[in-house]
């Protein structure tokens, strides 16, 4: 009724379906039930997945020009500079080769040492080499976009490094870009132990570049500086991938130390990352009932070592 | 139409199919990735208040409704959170379409840039809803360049519609 031309009151016979008001509030309605079904029951990825093959081409054609600029730079990049990162890495490599001499023999070591054990053997490492685009356009979350994707062996809930530690969790995955949560975004929780003793605890993403690890309780041994790494546990990352430190631990009169923390890695400034997981799909969660009757006064397997 | 209500040049009728490349544009121009750069207007959101404002019989909250799905698929955020921002801009883009013709260009910015801020507004509070972080104030300082945007916008988009009636064999266009 509303909805003419100007000056012109629509008569009857020209009405053009419900009101306008009635058709936002339809409008309205669809949208806030899919924002609840994606937010809360993360059901939406296949239409995301379908529907992105219509964006895809456009999102190509838009990230021209940042490639360019992101190429100039290179481009323009002086010698003195190239020259003096080259010599930063050759040093960088060689205290790491000789690193690396060792760990392929202790590696050989574990191997032989967890065969006589009979104890479950570490899963082989599958990661892929890539590197940083840019941040991602959702203001509202702290993540970034990765040149490599569902193409190149990327698969969500992959954990990405840099060269000092963890970075954060691969949380979509496109056919040539991924999408990356920071471990400082709120959402982003990763299992941790402490390195020195094994104290373990939940870490969360807060305000600032710090971290919150949750659910440690006061009676337990931690301390600022310790190096917190991943459990593990969740069966989702590796063990033992450097996350954080510890930076004050303080636990007035509560159930829990209230244990604040920063990465170890350079979260938000890192461009060249890896991205790291088991290379086979993990064992299927023994379901509780059958683990009972078989596997009687054994300690139920974690499936994976430290 | 005319370019106001208050103008005496009659236009030419809008093209439906400009109408739609210059919302495809836009949503191309939207997917550019700037990062956390703050005041990158909302292209999409503009041209649509614009198309909504001159074409309210095509261009409304079903349009609306699809390049916001489009746009939420291209920044990875919830889906339907641009959707129902969008939704909200088309319905009232449209139902103040008749008033806001009636002033010159950049009181139209004018009445375009509370619109704007209550898409982006409407946005934040979905989001922080759903569990986000608050982008901080300067988020937005992209419906400002947004509103601004809308003097360009009303001539380059109305260009095809200036064209005269009769054609020239002697011009190109």
């Amino acid at each position: 009724m509303t909805m003419s031309l100007a000056g012109h009151q629509a008569p009857p016979i020209f009405k053009r379906g419900p009101t306008p008001l009635a058709r936002l509030l339809v409008f309205v309605a669809v949208c806030l039930v899919m924002l609840v079904v994606d937010l809360r029951f993360r059901y939406l990825e296949i239409v995301r997945q379908a529907l992105s093959v219509v964006t895809h081409p456009l999102q190509l054609v838009a990230a021209a020009p940042a490639d360019f600029i992101r190429n100039a730079t290179v481009y323009f990049a002086t010698l003195v500079d190239v020259q003096l990162e080259n010599a930063e890495l050759r040093r960088a490599q060689v205290q790491a080769a000789q690193r690396l001499l060792r760990f392929e023999q202790l590696e050989r070591e574990n191997h032989e040492l967890r065969r006589l054990l009979a104890m479950a053997q570490t899963t082989a490492v599958h990661s892929v080499a890539a590197e940083i685009l840019y941040d991602a356009p959702d203001p509202f979350a702290r993540k970034v976009i990765l040149d490599k994707g569902v193409r190149h062996g990327v698969t969500a809930g992959l954990a990405v490094v840099d060269a000092r530690g963890m970075i954060g969790q691969v949380t979509r995955v496109y056919p040539v870009q991924s999408e990356v949560t920071l471990l400082t975004d709120k959402e982003q929780a990763v299992h941790v132990k402490v390195a020195r003793n094994g104290v373990r605890g939940i870490l969360v993403g807060s305000a600032g570049n710090r971290m919150e690890m949750r659910f440690v309780g006061t009676d337990a041994d931690i301390r600022v500086g310790d190096r917190l790494v991943t459990s593990g546990l969740d069966g989702i990352f590796l063990a033992g991938l450097p996350v954080a430190q510890v930076i004050s631990v303080d636990s007035e009169g509560e159930a829990f130390h209230k244990v604040f923390a920063e990465t170890v890695a350079q979260v938000e400034r890192t461009v060249q990352v890896l991205v790291l997981g088991p290379e086979a799909p993990r064992a299927p969660r023994p379901d509780p009932a059958t683990e009972l009757k078989e596997g009687e006064g054994r300690a139920p397997s974690t499936g994976r070592g430290g | 139409m005319q370019p106001t209500h208050r103008s005496n040049r009659i236009l030419l009728p809008a093209q439906t199919w400009f109408v739609y490349l210059t919302l495809v544009i836009a949503l191309t121009l939207s997917y550019i990735p700037t990062g956390r750069l703050p005041g990158v207007p909302d292209w999409v959101a503009v041209v649509l208040a614009f198309w909504c404002v001159r074409e309210p019989m095509r261009v409304g909250m079903g349009t609306a409704f699809v390049f916001g799905i489009l746009v939420d698929i291209g920044h990875g955020a919830a889906m339907g959170q641009f959707a129902l921002a969008y939704v909200v801009l088309a319905y009232l883009a449209t139902s103040v379409s008749r008033r806001v013709l009636w002033f010159p260009v950049l009181q139209q910015a004018l009445h375009v840039l509370p619109m704007l801020l209550l898409t982006q507004g409407i946005m934040v509070v979905v989001r922080l809803v759903g569990g986000g972080e608050f982008p901080g104030w300067w988020y937005f300082l992209s419906s400002f360049s947004g509103a601004l945007l809308w003097l360009p916008l009303s001539v380059l988009l109305l260009l095809p519609q200036y064209r005269p009636v009769d054609r020239d064999e002697n011009r190109p266009i």
